[in-house]
């Protein structure tokens, strides 16, 4: 199967490499329009600024081709930034328009608790997910963020709380999105790269 | 469900091997950092640091050719650094595989390095490392690994550096570093209400009791370790078992 990571200057596109190599499956980068149009799955990775991953793809051209690719089917799976960027806007960035696979926008959390939102955190399932199939209920994940999407709609499927509940997964059709980080979040996050691969590849 | 408080083994690096010493003298060699990446690794740790504690410019090729290495056996967020003083040598860092990077000397020297590097990066990258040593009634920040006094008060410099970008600090207490006595609590709980960021413990390591103090009276977010995780003192399974049974939130492996 051919999986493509979306590349536009992500940090942590090498991470996300190495754990899906863990996993016997082959990566490869796809930086043009034409690349994400020859592809059977699509990873969104991300860390960072919203409005630099939004101008970064715009300088690349890949806004409109990558929503093409989903409205083809094309399974994507966002990571943390990548999860933001599938919103309509976001606090960090107000005057950069995301990729607006979901209406609704991203937020700061409060500056109730200690911010960014650092390390490992639980979450709170609030629907079926495929993403976290034969992931243990009390499994922790690996956080980096001071932004969230506090609302998806019926694509939220998993919550994390800090201060506020915010999106930790979500899932609609053929669009994913975790705002930890699988690929740093040991054998829990390896489960669910697996499960995303999996089912990309028809085989779940 | 509340964030897991993080064990966090360190790697203090000759650029190349893991070496150790107290106060970064009579350095011994300690093994490969990215053998002892793997078994910490597998072992639960909850993220790792690896600084190169020579931090020559000559040695920042072999530095960051030990980052690849480590990052290569991790499935775990990966922190590095060591004489980083601009945007590029950061990126070198995080471009060879590293998630975060401290930076010490340089943004003392220069607190606006923390502001670029963090609107570059983003301040979820940038660790604000300080080195801490009791002087009157107050802590002063060191530099150049722990040799020379700047005369600025570390608590204030902390808050002064998470104003300018830091994401997290990471506290280092000069006096108890290399003693396995137990953290400094009050100097962690200074930083720790001075700042609304993360605070990573250092210096003092030694029993599970040890840490339980740091995460209940230095309200630390993190804990940091080197000797005593190298040396095999203290398992990192049993060191989350003995907190989770104390009550405090820990990410439980295996």
């Amino acid at each position: 199967m051919n999986v493509a990571l979306v590349e536009y200057g992500a940090g942590n596109l090498p991470s996300v490499e190495r754990a899906l190599a863990r996993l016997g499956v082959e990566s490869r980068r796809a930086s043009t329009p034409e690349a994400l149009a020859g592809c059977d799955a699509l990873i969104l990775p991300g860390v960072g600024h919203f409005g630099a991953l939004m101008r970064s793809l715009g300088e690349r051209s890949l806004v409109n081709p990558l929503r093409d690719a989903v409205s083809r089917g094309t399974p994507l799976l966002g990571i943390c930034l990548g999860l933001q960027a599938m919103f309509a806007s976001s606090d960090e960035a107000p005057g950069d328009a995301g990729l607006a696979l979901f209406p609704q926008k991203v937020s700061a959390l409060p500056p109730a608790d200690r911010l960014p939102h650092m390390g490992w955190n639980q979450l709170r399932r609030a629907r079926p997910s495929k993403l976290l199939e034969g992931v243990s209920q009390d499994a922790y994940f690996y956080f980096a963020h001071s932004y969230a999407a506090l609302d998806a709609g019926e694509a939220g499927v998993a919550y994390c709380d800090h201060c506020v509940p915010f999106v930790a997964v979500l899932e609609k059709g053929n669009v994913c999105a975790t705002q930890f980080h699988p690929e740093k979040s040991g054998p829990a996050g390896a489960q669910i790269l697996s499960n995303f691969v999996r089912r990309a590849g028809g085989k779940g | 469900m509340s964030l897991a408080h993080r064990i966090i083994p360190c790697l203090d690096t000759d650029g190349e091997r893991v070496v150790k010493g107290v106060n970064f003298v009579n350095l011994r060699d300690a093994g490969d950092p990215a053998a002892l990446a793997a078994r910490y690794n597998i072992e639960g740790a909850d993220e790792l640091v690896v600084l190169d504690i020579a931090a020559s410019r000559d040695h920042r090729p072999t530095f960051l050719e030990t980052i690849r290495r480590v990052a290569a056996e991790l499935a775990i967020p990966l922190t590095a650094g060591g004489g980083v003083a601009n945007v590029d040598e950061g990126r070198a860092i995080l471009r060879a595989g590293a998630d975060k990077l401290t930076v010490n000397t340089a943004a003392i020297r220069n607190p606006p390095l923390l502001t670029a590097l963090a609107a570059e990066f983003g301040s979820q990258a940038v660790v604000l490392a300080i080195d801490a040593k009791r002087v009157g009634d107050r802590w002063e920040a060191f530099v150049r690994g722990g040799s020379v006094p700047t005369g600025i008060d570390a608590v204030a410099w902390a808050r002064q550096g998470a104003d300018c970008g830091a994401g997290e600090i990471l506290i280092t207490s000069m006096d108890k570093d290399g003693t396995r006595s137990g953290f400094d609590c009050p100097l962690t709980a200074a930083i720790s209400r001075a700042v609304s960021v993360p605070v990573i413990a250092s210096g003092g390591a030694d029993t599970p009791e040890t840490f339980l103090e740091v995460f209940r009276e230095g309200c630390a977010d993190a804990a940091l370790a080197a000797s005593i995780f190298h040396d095999s003192i203290q398992g990192l399974g049993a060191l989350k078992r003995y907190l989770g049974e104390q009550g405090v939130s820990v990410r439980q492996t295996g």
